[in-house]
């Protein structure tokens, strides 16, 4: 081999392949070189010819592949790269009440942005911006909450409601922040504050969880760009409605992400505005009527179901949670004893006390069980099983009939009827009325309560001793204790339905929801839920009685004067500690005290209203619950103002 | 017609001019200010600078064809041994910028030794060849191949891979004309491949990644295949007949990088087209082919490799360039010849097509 290589390469067998171009200039060459050695360089330099072709040739393959066969490909990428759909959100729908007052609208306000991942360092940036524009530890906080929770590449606001000479002064200092911008946003304002909030319920921003629910519901394309949804209460239940349909601006961008020019342009649908069935000027006169007691107040409209107060007291100011709520206020709604955050009307459930007698004795005329003349004799005692049921009244109260034991509230009839009833004729009749079962009225999450029977103890219970159901047990159901618990709204739904003489309607706030677009009016449901096939003269005698309440009996007192005819029935329930409640030591003298409760509907012949009224820890139903009832009916039908809050009135037991 | 003294300076002008190269260099020259503009327009106007530069290049190319190839082989030796020590100097007292070694600072003005290297090296090795043309022996290619590793080690220290590439291109093609062995060759072939791998470990990261993003972009679409894929996407899209003048999105909105230097023949092709590249193809194909044509025709050793092996480094910042653009090469630092924005690349190439004019017209006169 060595030799070989060492040789001069003269023994070539190139020269014989060397094309007969070269031997003509190979003629005129001098002759300091020998022919070989030139054949040698030429066939070299032709052979690198050949090359130089060929790669040219693979390059111009390469250029028809990306140019001819990849065109189309290579096209929609470099249109990707410089087109951006921009969203352009919506405006929210608007919320009013029956009369048009507004309850929820939107503002447009300046915040100041950041976007985290064109940021190189956090933490400089907000220094810096904290020499231009006043940033306060708040706002890092909520910032730094709102980084943890953030989807990808969204801007979060630093500072919200930017003043005019705020926004002049960074547009005078942008250069220095790349990343940040200020940038107009619509924000939601409950103009009144904590009325009817636990109805209409507020928007928060956006979490993973709201994201899973926006793609369950194939909305995700027109959430891009929305940072905020409903969370609870009407808010929640008619996001879809509301939030209205995502515009998009095609806008050209270059390498950097700066916009151009804009290309075209779709305009966002704003959201349907919802008006409601409620009332705001009875609402807050309801509200008011509480004073600082904690309680619930369902009143709807019997013949149809539209709800015209929903009270759970005391409220919260949902305004706080629109910009993503302050940690210390959260705190404060969250730790208080009195549960703000709770709604009372949809998720209390409380034993409904004598205020079930009514429905009782509803089921004993339908089922037969007793005749409206038919009495009994009270001796003020009820012995069962070797087991003594107690009247409130001493001594008891004689002979009793259908009418006096409404009236006066007698036990002992209802722990006869009870026991002669049975407990599953019982929850028969009182599910047929909507107890233990959720209203579907419109807002999420409502509690479904406790209409108690053998088959809802064996559900509850594990152990095979306790899944049992004794015969005593259905003697203290049919005065509205034992396992009963019933939230305001059923209690509410059951009066609205005696009132309309059987015709069940489901309750709800929305009346009707007008398309932005046609100005369409779409009315919800005025059908009835069920009709429930009672005597009319049944249901006469129950609305008789529980008119004699109201003129004669347990709420004479507090219907007196009343400038309308009603019918009602006053209640009073043995305190059940509200579900996970925990109640500080020092404040249980008074968490000790019974709930009161009154159910009502008025004018009684043409009923317009009907409500329940639950005041926790109230005492006696006479005493603070019917005086609610009271005003509300004087407002509803009269338009009649109170001059204050309900006062406490001292009324014989119910 | 022209006046008698006219006519002589004119004939003293274009005496040692060649027409095919001037022609085409010139037409490639027009091209490339063209698309300059182009890419600068929006932002810093580069087209003034880019034609003092060209004007610069006519220059340097016509002092070079004014010399014949004797006293270019003179400069050889002293242009060798000086970039080789300018070299070593960056090796020492370098300038660092991004991390690699390339610049010498003169106080003034800053200066990038590896440039001088790309006409030093064939003119050294040529030299030697043709010095020892009677006598060849294999240790004559292995000292030449000696001389040329030198440089080209320095200059992949620096790292500068794009330049380190030319420099051994051109150095390789001298030897390969001179009449390397072509079991050598295909030895050292073998060698390389067999190599392969351990250069793989010895090279820098960011080689490494330019490498591995090559063959899959679309792995690292935000850091380093953003070039490949930015260019890429303004070919393909530039069809058969371009997006027009001055009409290129990619180019426009700043999404191809470098686009005047490096990455300038994106620019082109997203705005001409197929047509374009195959024109613009076409023309460096006739620069080769008249560069090869001289160099066949070449009197003398020293000539014929020159000639061949400033051709075919020309050839290599071409193929190389577009190569790297279209996404079928690595992205290494090497100019489009006489389109790229940038004075010393148009100078050394310039020199470059001055040399081949040189061994063109100065054969008649070693004959005589």
């Amino acid at each position: 081999m060595l030799p070989a290589l060492c040789s001069p390469m003269r023994s070539a067998h190139e020269s014989d392949v060397i094309a007969e171009g070269f031997t003509l200039l190979a003629a005129q060459l001098p002759l300091n070189a020998t022919d070989r050695e030139l054949y040698r360089f030429r066939f070299r330099i032709a052979l690198s010819g050949v090359a130089v072709l060929a790669a040219f040739i693979v390059l111009i393959v390469r250029f028809v592949h990306l140019q001819v066969f990849q065109h189309a490909y290579y096209t929609t990428r470099a249109e990707d790269n410089r087109i951006s759909l921009v969203p352009i959100v919506p405006n929210r729908g608007v919320i009013v009440d029956r009369n048009g007052t507004v309850l929820a609208r939107n503002y447009s306000a300046f915040t100041l942005e950041i976007t985290p991942s064109k940021v190189a360092d956090l933490e400089a940036t907000i220094e810096g911006l904290g020499k231009v524009i006043e940033v306060l530890p708040k706002d890092r906080k909520r910032f730094r909450r709102l980084l943890e929770e953030s989807r990808n590449f969204e801007s979060l606001p630093i500072r919200t409601r930017l003043s005019e000479e705020e926004v002049a002064r960074f547009a005078a200092n942008r250069y220095l922040f790349p990343g940040v911008e200020v940038k107009a946003r619509l924000f939601r304002q409950y103009p009144l504050g904590p009325v009817a909030a636990h109805a209409i319920g507020y928007i928060n921003r956006i979490n993973k969880r709201d994201l899973e629910i926006i793609e369950e519901n194939e909305q995700t394309a027109n959430y891009k760009g929305t940072d905020h949804i409903g969370k609870t209460g009407l808010e929640q239940k008619y996001e879809y409605q509301l939030h209205g349909e995502t515009g998009y601006e095609q806008v050209e961008i270059d390498a950097g992400g700066r916009a151009i020019r804009s290309l075209s342009r779709t305009a966002p649908v704003q959201g349907n505005n919802l008006t409601l069935t409620l009332d705001v000027k009875l609402q807050e006169m309801a509200e008011q009527a509480f004073g600082d007691r904690r309680g619930a107040l369902v009143a709807i409209e019997p013949s149809s179901g539209g709800i015209l107060a929903l009270v759970s007291t005391p409220s919260f100011d949902p305004n706080l949670f629109v910009d993503g709520i302050r940690n210390d206020d959260w705190e404060l709604l969250n730790n208080s004893p009195d549960k703000p955050m709770l709604n009372r009307a949809l998720n209390g459930a409380y034993p409904p006390g004598s205020t079930f007698k009514p429905f009782m004795a509803m089921a004993a005329l339908e089922t037969g069980k007793r005749t409206p003349g038919q009495t009994i004799f009270d001796p003020g005692v009820f012995n069962f099983g070797g087991h003594q049921f107690r009247d409130d009244k001493k001594g008891g109260h004689g002979s009793v009939d259908m009418y006096k034991s409404i009236v006066q509230s007698c036990d002992t009839y209802y722990y006869m009827l009870a026991n002669d009833m049975g407990i599953d004729s019982i929850a028969r009749f009182m599910g047929q009325l909507g107890f233990g079962q959720r209203t579907g009225v419109d807002i999420e999450g409502e509690s479904e309560g406790v209409l108690p029977s053998p088959e809802w103890k064996k559900r509850r219970f594990k152990r095979p001793e306790q899944q049992k159901w004794f015969a005593g047990e259905t003697i203290s159901i049919g005065i509205g204790q034992g396992y009963n618990a019933y939230t305001p709204i059923q209690l509410a739904q059951a009066t609205a339905t005696i009132a309309n003489n059987g015709v069940m309607f489901r309750p709800h706030l929305v009346k009707y929801i007008t398309d932005s677009r046609s100005g369409e009016q779409t009315m919800i449901e005025p059908e009835p839920l069920r009709i429930l096939p009672w005597k009319r003269q049944n249901v006469d005698t129950i609305k008789k009685a529980m008119i004699g309440v109201n003129t004669a009996g347990t709420a004479a007192r507090a219907f007196a004067g009343a400038g309308y005819i009603s019918a009602g029935k006053t209640g009073t329930a043995q305190v059940f500690s509200l579900k996970g409640a925990e109640y500080r030591s020092s404040s249980v003298k008074k968490e000790l005290r019974d709930h009161a409760l009154f159910i009502a509907f008025a004018p009684a012949d043409q009923p317009k209203i009907a409500l329940a009224v639950l005041v926790e820890n109230g005492g006696f139903g006479a005493q603070s619950a019917a005086p609610i009832a009271r005003m509300v009916f004087d407002y509803y039908l009269l338009g009649k103002l109170p001059k204050g809050a309900a006062r406490e009135d001292d009324v014989e037991e119910d | 017609m022209l006046p008698p003294l006219l006519h002589r300076v004119w004939v003293r002008l274009v005496e040692h001019l060649d027409g095919p190269l001037l022609l085409i260099t010139a037409l490639i020259m027009a091209t490339g200010l063209a698309t300059v503009y182009s890419a600068t327009y929006d932002a810093s106007n580069r087209l003034l600078a880019q034609t003092v530069n060209m004007a610069v290049g006519f220059c340097a190319m016509w002092l070079v064809a004014q010399l014949p190839p004797q006293k270019l082989m003179g400069f050889g030796v002293p242009l060798y041994v000086l970039g080789v020590i300018l070299l070593i100097c960056v090796f020492f007292f370098g300038v660092k910028v991004n991390g690699a070694r390339r610049w010498l600072s003169l106080g003034f003005t800053r200066i990038q030794p590896s440039e001088v290297l790309k006409i030093a090296v064939p003119l050294m090795l040529a030299w030697y060849f043709h010095k020892h043309e009677a006598v060849l022996r294999f240790r004559h290619y292995l000292f030449a191949c000696l001389l040329l590793l030198i440089p080209f080690a320095l200059i992949a220290k620096q790292p500068d891979l794009g330049t380190a590439i030319l420099v051994g291109a051109a150095g390789f093609y001298v030897i390969f004309l001179a009449g390397l062995p072509w079991q050598v060759i295909i030895g050292l072939f073998a060698t390389a491949a067999a190599a392969a791998p351990f250069v793989w470990t010895m090279l820098h990261d960011y080689q490494r990644k330019r490498i591995l993003t090559l063959i899959d972009p679309t792995s690292d679409p935000l850091g380093a295949g953003y070039h490949i894929i930015q260019s890429t996407i303004a070919i393909g899209s530039g069809g058969t007949f371009g997006k027009g003048w001055l009409e290129g999105t990619q180019t426009h909105l700043e999404f191809i990088p470098e686009r005047h230097t490096d990455f300038i023949f994106a620019v082109f092709s997203e705005e001409r087209g197929l047509l374009g590249n195959s024109i613009l193809v076409l023309l460096y194909f006739l620069l080769v082919a008249r560069g090869l044509m001289i160099a066949a025709n070449a009197s003398t050793l020293f000539a014929r490799v020159m000639a061949g092996s400033v051709t075919l480094s020309l050839f290599t910042y071409v193929f190389v360039n577009m190569g790297m653009v279209s996404g079928i090469l690595p992205v290494v630092g090497v100019p489009l010849p006489f389109m790229s924005y940038g004075g010393t690349a148009l100078v050394t190439l310039s020199i470059g097509i001055g040399i081949l004019m040189s061994i063109q017209t100065h054969r008649m006169l070693v004959r005589k």
